[in-house]
């Protein structure tokens, strides 16, 4: 292979030499499995202790909110979805409401239940992937599998409603894409009941596993004082012991009607995440029980001509309704001028999006607050001092989604 | 209840503020720079602001002073949000870092910095974090082209 | 598949039966490398999920020999390029590729692999092959784990088909 070209180094790491002349630096990532393939972890160790790291993000780096500036308020849909696509509802709806409060719209009371059961569902999917990802890592292959399992069925359930299995492009501005098709709450209620069989087959071998508590124990752990600190938000900060979850907070959706607890943790370490994971998943559950019953009839999507797409029965007998599509589509919605901060609690934390407007139908900036990236900025404090080993499980249960962390 | 902060604030820092309001649920405060770290160790300290969300900028373009700087608070205590912003010229592009307040605030400023060119004082480490060595410009301002790629690795045709 | 080696030629005529032994050979190995894929995935992205959901129950992909992962290239076969590849991953992904030992192949998974996918822009690589050669691309964003079961079985035909010199003149 020819080497005349040197390969350059897209990073500048923040130390190239040891504290003592004893210790050893090591490269993690990008390329890595436990890193979830694109963080970039420079580790000095004194055998197997790591005394520093230097974390590198921005290896998925997709030039998200520029791409957002050259399309229209609808069209960058698609980019919102891909942003934490193991829960690409929350994404979709968090934006979608962001721009409704901008053009100051109210959606309609099913539309309203229906965001919330289906920001839960992806809850669950983030859940089950993030400790399915960890127990795998670990070593527990059958945890992982069993796991993988039931979020198999809620993709192919989600593709029944959506079209797609993974990023699903399903909320709109004033709405959502389409009515629930028949029987698919039904079958929710079976995937709910398969859901808790699988997860309690799980619980039975990790849960009291001597193995599992030794290796997660005490390791990465970090005080609610550190991590407000540093900005950890969601399962992180409720593994330390603080009760902070924006749905009980400042709720937003139908969690005002909704009869739930926040799970907290005792020691902010890598156990307490795992099972502040487990029991947020069955809170999950128990809320979209709920919700199925409060479920109320109507229209999906809020009749305002500003936002919504005319029929399309409509499109092609009326001129009006016409036009009216012509330029929604083309031109995009029109969000009057002005600025908003609206944010929701993704399964990994607070997921805000900054929107600025000039008046036009595509935004003048729009911007995410990830929580990711914001975690990467703090996960050194839990993972300095741990041994080598303890990166892996430490990593695996910050949650850390390279779509969200790098935009 | 929120109201009850919304005005607790806007009586004690509003006079030295160029203007506040509330839009959309959250208190907005536009200052000057130099006010930044005062302001900050107000809200930290006296309000209980203990969770700094998120820095960013604004690209005016073709306004005059062009950049505009964002900052976002929520408290945990009060669970309402503040937004900051400052007007910096492009010319001197300046602002004073929360470094020593939140420790969050070295990953976000590197973002901020690197995407727009806004310098942060008493921020010693402003690498790329999203970008690569060897990038040059900004790109989030308005006059970097979007399709402008700086390849590391030469292609292959 | 480049040969990059020189495979053993008759000396004088050639022979129908060399010839003969020498296919034989080459659908042996052919018949061999296919159904022991041994894949690198560098995951990036999303479509990492359907990676997951396809290397686990039911879509399982130990049907055809290619489940299980080797994290060092020294040890794989199959790159499985996995989601997008910005520009600063770049060097990283060519790395890797020229850390691969002979024969190999790449699969690209996915749009962004394949094409950029929607994401044209100054961050994001058009498209894996303007980097390294790929055999087989697999659209989809993500793919279905059917296209992926379809694409992998595809490469193996291709592997089964193609020649498999194994020694060379030196060796």
């Amino acid at each position: 292979m020819d080497t005349e070209t040197r390969i350059p180094n897209p990073v500048r790491p923040a130390f190239t030499q040891g504290e003592r002349d004893d210790t050893v630096i090591v490269n993690i990532g990008p390329s890595h499995p436990a890193t979830h393939g694109t963080v970039q972890i420079i580790a000095e160790l004194d055998g197997e202790r790591v005394l520093r790291t230097d974390i590198h993000c921005g290896y998925l780096h997709r030039g998200f909110e520029k791409e957002c500036e050259s399309h229209t308020w609808h069209n960058l849909i698609p980019y919102v979805d891909r942003l934490n696509y193991v829960s690409a509802l929350v994404n979709d709806f968090a934006y979608c409401e962001a721009v409704e409060k901008l053009m100051g719209i109210e959606i309609t009371p099913r539309c309203r239940y229906l965001r919330t059961l289906l920001s839960e569902y992806s809850r669950l999917v983030d859940h089950l992937t993030c400790v399915a990802a960890g127990l795998m890592e670990l070593g527990a292959m059958t945890a992982f599998l069993y796991l993988v399992m039931v979020r198999d069925f809620m993709y192919e359930h989600l593709a029944d409603l959506t079209g797609a299995r993974v990023t699903y492009t399903y909320g709109r501005i004033g709405g959502l894409a389409r009515d629930l098709p028949d029987g698919w709450l039904k079958r929710l209620s079976e995937i709910l009941v398969q859901y808790e069989e699988f997860v309690g087959r799980v619980h039975g071998l990790v849960d009291r596993n001597r193995i599992f508590i030794d290796r997660m124990r005490n390791v990465g752990t970090i005080t609610t004082a550190e991590a407000l600190d540093y900005g950890f938000t969601g399962p992180i900060l409720r593994s330390t012991g603080a009760p902070r979850d924006l749905r009980k907070d400042t709720p937003y959706l139908a969690y005002a009607e909704l009869d739930f607890e926040v799970p907290v943790g005792i020691n902010g370490d890598n156990y307490d995440r795992y099972y502040v994971r487990m029991r947020e998943m069955d809170e999950s559950v128990w809320m979209m029980r709920q919700l199925m019953e409060m479920l109320p009839a109507g229209p999906i999507n809020v009749d305002d001509r500003r936002c919504t797409l005319p029929d399309k029965k409509l499109v092609y007998t009326e001129i009006e309704s016409l036009i009216n599509h012509f330029k929604l589509i083309i031109d995009g919605p029109k969000v009057p001028a002005g600025e908003v901060y609206s944010a929701h609690e993704s399964p990994n934390g607070e997921l805000g999006f900054y929107l600025v407007s000039k008046g036009g139908g595509t935004p003048w900036k729009m911007h995410v607050r990830a929580p990711s990236f914001v975690h990467m900025g703090g996960v050194h404090r839990m993972i300095d001092g741990d041994q080598l080993a303890d990166i892996v499980p430490t990593f695996g249960s910050v949650n850390m989604i390279g779509g969200e962390c790098d935009r | 209840m929120a109201d009850d902060i919304f005005e607790r604030l806007q009586a004690a820092l509003g006079p030295g503020a160029a203007s506040s309001s509330v839009a959309h649920g959250i208190a907005v405060f536009e200052i000057a720079p130099a006010a930044l770290t005062g302001f900050v160790a107000r809200l930290k300290g006296e309000f209980g602001f203990d969770l700094f969300l998120d820095v960013t900028a604004v690209d005016w373009l073709p306004q005059a002073p062009r950049f505009e700087v964002v900052w976002h608070f929520y408290s945990t205590t009060h669970k309402v949000r503040v937004r900051l912003k400052v007007r910096v010229p492009e010319s001197d592009a300046t602002v004073d870092s929360l470094v020593a307040h939140y420790g969050s605030a070295r990953f976000m400023e590197r973002e901020c910095h690197e995407m727009y060119g806004i310098d942060f004082r008493g921020n010693d480490d402003l690498r790329p974090i999203l970008l690569y060595e060897g990038f040059e410009g900004h790109p989030l301002r308005k006059d970097y082209d979007k399709e402008h790629e700086q390849p590391l690795v030469p292609y292959r045709t | 598949m480049k040969a990059a080696t020189i495979p053993i030629q008759a000396v004088g005529e050639k022979s129908g039966a060399f010839e003969y032994i020498t296919t034989k050979k080459d659908e042996l190995i052919g018949w061999a490398r296919k159904f022991s894929l041994f894949p690198y995935p560098f995951v990036t992205a999303c479509c990492a999920m359907e990676f997951m959901a396809v290397s686990s129950s039911p879509y399982d992909t130990d049907r055809f020999g290619a489940a299980l992962p080797r994290f060092s290239p020294r040890q794989a076969d199959l790159m499985m390029i996995v989601g997008t590849i910005s520009h600063k991953q770049a060097p990283v992904l060519r790395r890797v590729y020229d850390q691969m030992c002979e024969p190999k192949w790449v699969m690209a998974f996915g749009a962004c692999a394949t094409s950029g996918g929607f994401y044209q822009n100054y961050a994001a690589v058009a498209g894996v092959d303007k980097i390294i050669p790929v055999d087989i691309y697999v659209p989809g964003c993500p793919p279905r784990p059917e296209m992926v079961i379809d694409g992998i079985m595809r490469l193996q035909e291709l592997i089964a088909r193609s020649q498999h010199p194994i020694a060379t003149k030196e060796f």
